[in-house]
C-alpha cells in the first residue's frame, strides 16, 4: 500500500517541481483549485426552486420601512441582532416559528447577523407597541436597566431624508424587487404617507401596498417625519411580510400529530 | 521617496497623482451633502499632499548608481510603520468597543461613537490597516529575497502600498459616518471597492513581474502562499462586492444578491477572507521567516505541497458553517461541515511542518523572543483551525453560533496566530530593512511578547467561558418545561467576562504600543547601523536565500 502510494506520490512531486518554476502556471493552478467549491455551492442556488419556497401574499418593503432598513444598516443593529431563527427548538420557543428563505427574498443584503449580544428580531413586528420602541431607543436602559444597547436618541431629532427614495428604490428594482414605476415615482410622496392615516396620500399606500400595510404615526411627533418614523415602522414589520412560516409551522405539527395517531 | 526615481519616472507619479486628485474633486463636488462628497475631499487632500513632497523634490538630483543591484527597501519601511500605527488604532477601537460592551454609556454622546459604527473600524482597521499592511510590507520582503531581485518597478510598490492605505481610510471614515454595505469584512461601498480592484491588479503585476526577474530557478513557498492570497482575494472581493449604487453621486448601494444566495455568498467570501487573508497571507510569512530565524531548513517540502494544495482547495468550500440550521438548503450545510472537518488535515500539516522546523533550534526560541512570537503564533494556528473544525460540526454549531464563543475563536485566530506571527515577522525583517544590527531594545521585544500571550490568553478564556454559559442558558429549561432564562439573564451573565476581555486586550494593546516604540527607535538608532546587509545575488552565489536541507 505504502509502496504503491509512493509509486504515485513521485510523478506529482516532480510534476509540481516544474510547475514552482512558473509564476503563472502556479497561479491558474491557484484559481482552478479554488473555483471549484464556489461552484459547486453558489451556483445551484440560484436555480434550484427549492432553495426559495414560494410565498404569493408576500410584499415588498414601503418607502418609509425600507428607509428604517437602511437607518439599521447604517447603525449596524445587525451586529447585535441577528434575523434568523435557527430549526432548533430553543429557538423556536423563544423567537416563534423559525424562518424561511422566502421572508428574505427581497432583503439586499439579507440581515441574518452573527452575533446575538440582543435577541433575535425576526419576528419583532407587532411585539411591542410603537412608544415603547421610541422610548427604547432613546434610552434603552430607561426601559431595561440591565442593557448594554446603545442609545439612539438623535433618530427622534433628525428629518427624514426622502429625496432619494425614489432612486433606491430603482437600484432595488435593478436588483430585482418587484417595484412599480407607480411605486418607484412615489416613494418619496408614500413615505410622508404612511405617517398620514385617515389622508389621501395614506390611502394611496394603501392601494399601492396593500390594506394591511400599517399606516400610523410611529414617532409621536406628529409634526415631522423623522429617522425614527422610518426605523420603528421597519422594527414593526419585521416577519410580517408574508404569514408562511407561521402556515408552514401549524402544516409541520398537524403533520406530526397524524404521525402520532 | 523621490531621490531614487529617475525624472521620467518622478513625471509619471506626478501624473498618477494629478489624475487622482482630480478624481477626488469630481467626488466633492458631486457628491457634496453627501458622505461621498467628504471622501472626495480626503483623495484629494491625500493627492494633493503626495504631490506637494514630490514637487518638492522634483529637480534635485537623478539617481546615478545601478538601482538593479541592490533591494528596494524603502516602501517595506514605510508599511511596517503603517502597520503599526493601524495595530494601534485598531485594536485601541477594539479595545474601547470591549468596554462598551461592559459599560454602554462609556462614549460620546453622538451617533459616530455607537457600538455598531465603532465595531466595523476595528475589524476593518484591524484586520486591513494591521494585517494587509503587514502582508504587503512582508511580501515585498520575501518576494525580494527569495528571487534574489529587487522589486519590479519603481513607482508600482508606492502605488500599491499608498492606494491601499487610501482604501483603508475611506473605508474606516466611511463606518464613522454611517456607510456601509453590513457585508462583514466587506463594509466599504462600491467606489472604495473599484479603487481596490484597481489597486489588486497593480499588486498582482508587482509580483508576477518581481518573480519574473528571479535568479533561482524555482518559486520558493512563501511565494505560493502569497499569491493565492492576492488572487483568491480578487475573486472574492470583486463577487461578493457586485452591488447597484442608487446614484452615482452618493454612497449608498444595494448588493446584487439577496435573502439565502446573498448570505451563501457573504459567508463563502467572509470565510475564504479568513483562509486567504488571515490564513495564506501569513502563511506566507510564516514559511520564510521561521526557517530564515531559526536557520534551518522547513522540515518537510511534501508536508508543504500537501498543505498547499489541501488549504487551497478546501477552504472554498467551508463557508456555509457559518449558515447551520438556517434557511440555507441541508446538503449546502453538510457539505460545509464535511469539508470544514477535512481542512484539519492541511491546516495541521502546515502547523506540524513550522514546529518540527524549530526541532533542534528550540534553546533558539527559549532564548530569542522572536523566534518565539512565531513558535507560539504556530501553536495558536494549529489550536484555532482544531477549534475551527469543532465548531463546524453541526450539533456544536447550535450552542456556539450566535455566541461569544465565535468571538473567542475568532481572536484565537487573529491575536494567537495573526497578529503574534506577524510581530514575530516585523521584529525579524525590521532590523534587515533599516540596515541595522539587531532591534533597538531585546528586552522590549520581550516585554511585548509576554504582555501579548498573556492579553490573548485572558481574551481567550473570557470569551469560551462566556460563550458557553450563554449558549447553555439559552437553551435550558425548567421543569415546566418552558425555557429557564429571560434573554436578560444571559446579558448580565455576560458582564464580568466582558471586563475580564476589555482587561486582556489592554494588555494586548500595550504590548502592540511597545513594540511600536521599539521599531521607531531601531529605525532612528543609527548607531547599530550596517551598510551593506544584503543584495541581490545570482542563485550559485555562497548563502542560499532560505536554509536549505544538506
Ligand atoms: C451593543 C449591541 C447592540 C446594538 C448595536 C443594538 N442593540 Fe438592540 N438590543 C441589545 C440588547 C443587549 C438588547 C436586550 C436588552 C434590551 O431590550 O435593551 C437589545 C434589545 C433590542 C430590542 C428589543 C427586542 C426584544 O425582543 O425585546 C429591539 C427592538 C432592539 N434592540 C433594536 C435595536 C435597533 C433597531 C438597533 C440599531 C439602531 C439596535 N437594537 C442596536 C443590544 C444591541
Ligand atoms: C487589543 C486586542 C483586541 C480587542 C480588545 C478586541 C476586541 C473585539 C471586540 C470587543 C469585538 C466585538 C465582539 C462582539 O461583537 O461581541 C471584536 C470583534 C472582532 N475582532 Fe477583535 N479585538 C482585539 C484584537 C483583534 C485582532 C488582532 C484581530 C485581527 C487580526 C481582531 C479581529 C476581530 C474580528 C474579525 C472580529 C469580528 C468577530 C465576529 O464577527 O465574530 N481583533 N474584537
Ligand atoms: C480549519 C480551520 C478553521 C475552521 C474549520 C473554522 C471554522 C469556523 C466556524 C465553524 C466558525 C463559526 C461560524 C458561526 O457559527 O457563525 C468560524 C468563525 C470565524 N473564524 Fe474560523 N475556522 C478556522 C480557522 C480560523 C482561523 C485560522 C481564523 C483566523 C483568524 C479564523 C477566523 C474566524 C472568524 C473571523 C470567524 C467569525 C466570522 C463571523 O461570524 O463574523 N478561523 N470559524
Amino acid at each position: 500500500m505504502i509502496r504503491w502510494l509512493q509509486k504515485l506520490y513521485y510523478p506529482i512531486q516532480a510534476g509540481h517541481y516544474r510547475l514552482e518554476r512558473h509564476s503563472m502556471g502556479l497561479a491558474l493552478g491557484i484559481i482552478f483549485a479554488a473555483s471549484i467549491g464556489g461552484f459547486v455551492e453558489i451556483a445551484p442556488l440560484f436555480t434550484i426552486d427549492e432553495t426559495v419556497e414560494s410565498a404569493p401574499d408576500m410584499r415588498v418593503y414601503t418607502p418609509l420601512e425600507q428607509a428604517g432598513r437602511d437607518i439599521y444598516v447604517r447603525e449596524g443593529c445587525y451586529l447585535c441582532h441577528s434575523q434568523m431563527i435557527r430549526t432548533l427548538a430553543d429557538e423556536v420557543d423563544r423567537y416563534g416559528p423559525y424562518s424561511l428563505a422566502v421572508e428574505s427574498q427581497y432583503d439586499h443584503p439579507m440581515l441574518w447577523g452573527s452575533k446575538r449580544t440582543g435577541p433575535d428580531l425576526a419576528r419583532l413586528g407587532g411585539k411591542y407597541s410603537d412608544d415603547w420602541h421610541v422610548a427604547h431607543l432613546i434610552d434603552p436602559r430607561a426601559v431595561v436597566p440591565k442593557s448594554v444597547m446603545p442609545h439612539y436618541a438623535f433618530l427622534a431629532d433628525t428629518p427624514l431624508e426622502t429625496a432619494s427614495l425614489p432612486a433606491r428604490l430603482a437600484a432595488l428594482r435593478a436588483v430585482g424587487v418587484p417595484y412599480s414605476d407607480e411605486m418607484i415615482e412615489n416613494a418619496a410622496r408614500d413615505a410622508l404617507g404612511q405617517v398620514r392615516p385617515d389622508s389621501d396620500r395614506g390611502d394611496e399606500v394603501l392601494e399601492r401596498y396593500g390594506d394591511d400595510t400599517q399606516i400610523r404615526n410611529f414617532d409621536g411627533d406628529t409634526q415631522r417625519l423623522t429617522e425614527m418614523d422610518a426605523l420603528v415602522a421597519y422594527l414593526q414589520i419585521l416577519g410580517k411580510l408574508t404569514d408562511v412560516a407561521q402556515v408552514t409551522e401549524s402544516a409541520a405539527i398537524e403533520a406530526d400529530m397524524e404521525a402520532v395517531q | 521617496m523621490a531621490a531614487k526615481l529617475t525624472f521620467a519616472e518622478r513625471q509619471v507619479a506626478l501624473l498618477i497623482l494629478v489624475v487622482i486628485a482630480l478624481v477626488g474633486l469630481a467626488m466633492a463636488a458631486l457628491g457634496a451633502g453627501d458622505a461621498m462628497g467628504v471622501h472626495g475631499f480626503i483623495v484629494l487632500i491625500a493627492s494633493l499632499g503626495l504631490i506637494f513632497v514630490l514637487g518638492a523634490s522634483l529637480d534635485a538630483p537623478a539617481p546615478t548608481e545601478d538601482r538593479s543591484r541592490e533591494y528596494y527597501d524603502d516602501p517595506i519601511k514605510v508599511g511596517i510603520v503603517l502597520a503599526m500605527v493601524w495595530a494601534v488604532i485598531g485594536m485601541g477601537v477594539g479595545d474601547w468597543v470591549a468596554w462598551m460592551l461592559a459599560y454602554p454609556d462609556l462614549r460620546f454622546d453622538a451617533a459616530w461613537s455607537s457600538f455598531g459604527r465603532m465595531r466595523p473600524v476595528h475589524t476593518t482597521g484591524i484586520i486591513f490597516g494591521f494585517g494587509g499592511n503587514a502582508l504587503i510590507a512582508t511580501s515585498m520582503h520575501v518576494m525580494q529575497r527569495t528571487s534574489r531581485a529587487r522589486l519590479a518597478g519603481q513607482i508600482a510598490p508606492w502605488f500599491v502600498l499608498l492606494g491601499y492605505n487610501l482604501f483603508v481610510v475611506l473605508a474606516v471614515t466611511g463606518y464613522v459616518m454611517g456607510v456601509t454595505q453590513s457585508k462583514e469584512y466587506a463594509e466599504a461601498e462600491w467606489y472604495a471597492d473599484i479603487w481596490l480592484v484597481i489597486v489588486w491588479v497593480a499588486y498582482f503585476a508587482l509580483y508576477i513581474r518581481t518573480l519574473a526577474r528571479r535568479n533561482e530557478p524555482h518559486i520558493y513557498v512563501a511565494n505560493w502562499y502569497y499569491l493565492a492570497f492576492i488572487l483568491v482575494v480578487a475573486v472574492l472581493h470583486i463577487v461578493n462586492n457586485l452591488a447597484v449604487p442608487a446614484s452615482f453621486t452618493a454612497a449608498k448601494s444595494y448588493s446584487l444578491f439577496s435573502g439565502v444566495q446573498d448570505a451563501m455568498t457573504q459567508w463563502w467570501y467572509g470565510h475564504n477572507a479568513v483562509a486567504f487573508f488571515l490564513t495564506a497571507g501569513f502563511l506566507g510569512m510564516l514559511y520564510y521567516y521561521l526557517p530564515k530565524r531559526a536557520q534551518r531548513p522547513i522540515y518537510s517540502y511534501r508536508l508543504s505541497i500537501l498543505s498547499f494544495w489541501g488549504i487551497v482547495f478546501f477552504y472554498i468550500w467551508v463557508g456555509s458553517h457559518h449558515l447551520h440550521y438556517t434557511a440555507l438548503p441541508h446538503w449546502v450545510q453538510t457539505l460545509g461541515m464535511t469539508f470544514s472537518v477535512m481542512l484539519l488535515v492541511p491546516s495541521w500539516a502546515s502547523a506540524g511542518n513550522a514546529l518540527m522546523t524549530l526541532n533542534g533550534a528550540w534553546h533558539k526560541v527559549r532564548d530569542d523572543a522572536t523566534l518565539r512570537f512565531m513558535f507560539v503564533a504556530a501553536v495558536f494556528y494549529g489550536l484555532s483551525t482544531f477549534e475551527g473544525s469543532f465548531m463546524a460540526i453541526r450539533p456544536v454549531n447550535s450552542l456556539s453560533h450566535y455566541t461569544d464563543w465565535t468571538v473567542g475563536h475568532v481572536h484565537a485566530g487573529a491575536m494567537g496566530w495573526v497578529a503574534l506571527i506577524t510581530f514575530g515577522a516585523i521584529y525579524a525583517a525590521t532590523p534587515i530593512i533599516w540596515r541595522r544590527e539587531t532591534m533597538y531594545s531585546w528586552k522590549l521585544v520581550e516585554w511585548h511578547f509576554w504582555l501579548a500571550l498573556a492579553g490573548t490568553v485572558i481574551y481567550i478564556f473570557a470569551m469560551w467561558n462566556s460563550g458557553i454559559v450563554q449558549g447553555l442558558m439559552w437553551r435550558t429549561y425548567n421543569e415546566a418545561g418552558t425555557l429557564q432564562y429571560s434573554f436578560m439573564d444571559t446579558v448580565e451573565a455576560m458582564h464580568p467576562y466582558y471586563i475580564a476581555r476589555a482587561i486582556g486586550g489592554l494588555l494586548f494593546l500595550i504590548g502592540a504600543i511597545i513594540g511600536f516604540y521599539n521599531i521607531w527607535m531601531t529605525a532612528r538608532d543609527v548607531r547599530g547601523e550596517v551598510h551593506t546587509l544584503d543584495h541581490p545575488t545570482g542563485s550559485e552565489a555562497g548563502e542560499p536565500a532560505v536554509p536549505v536541507a544538506e
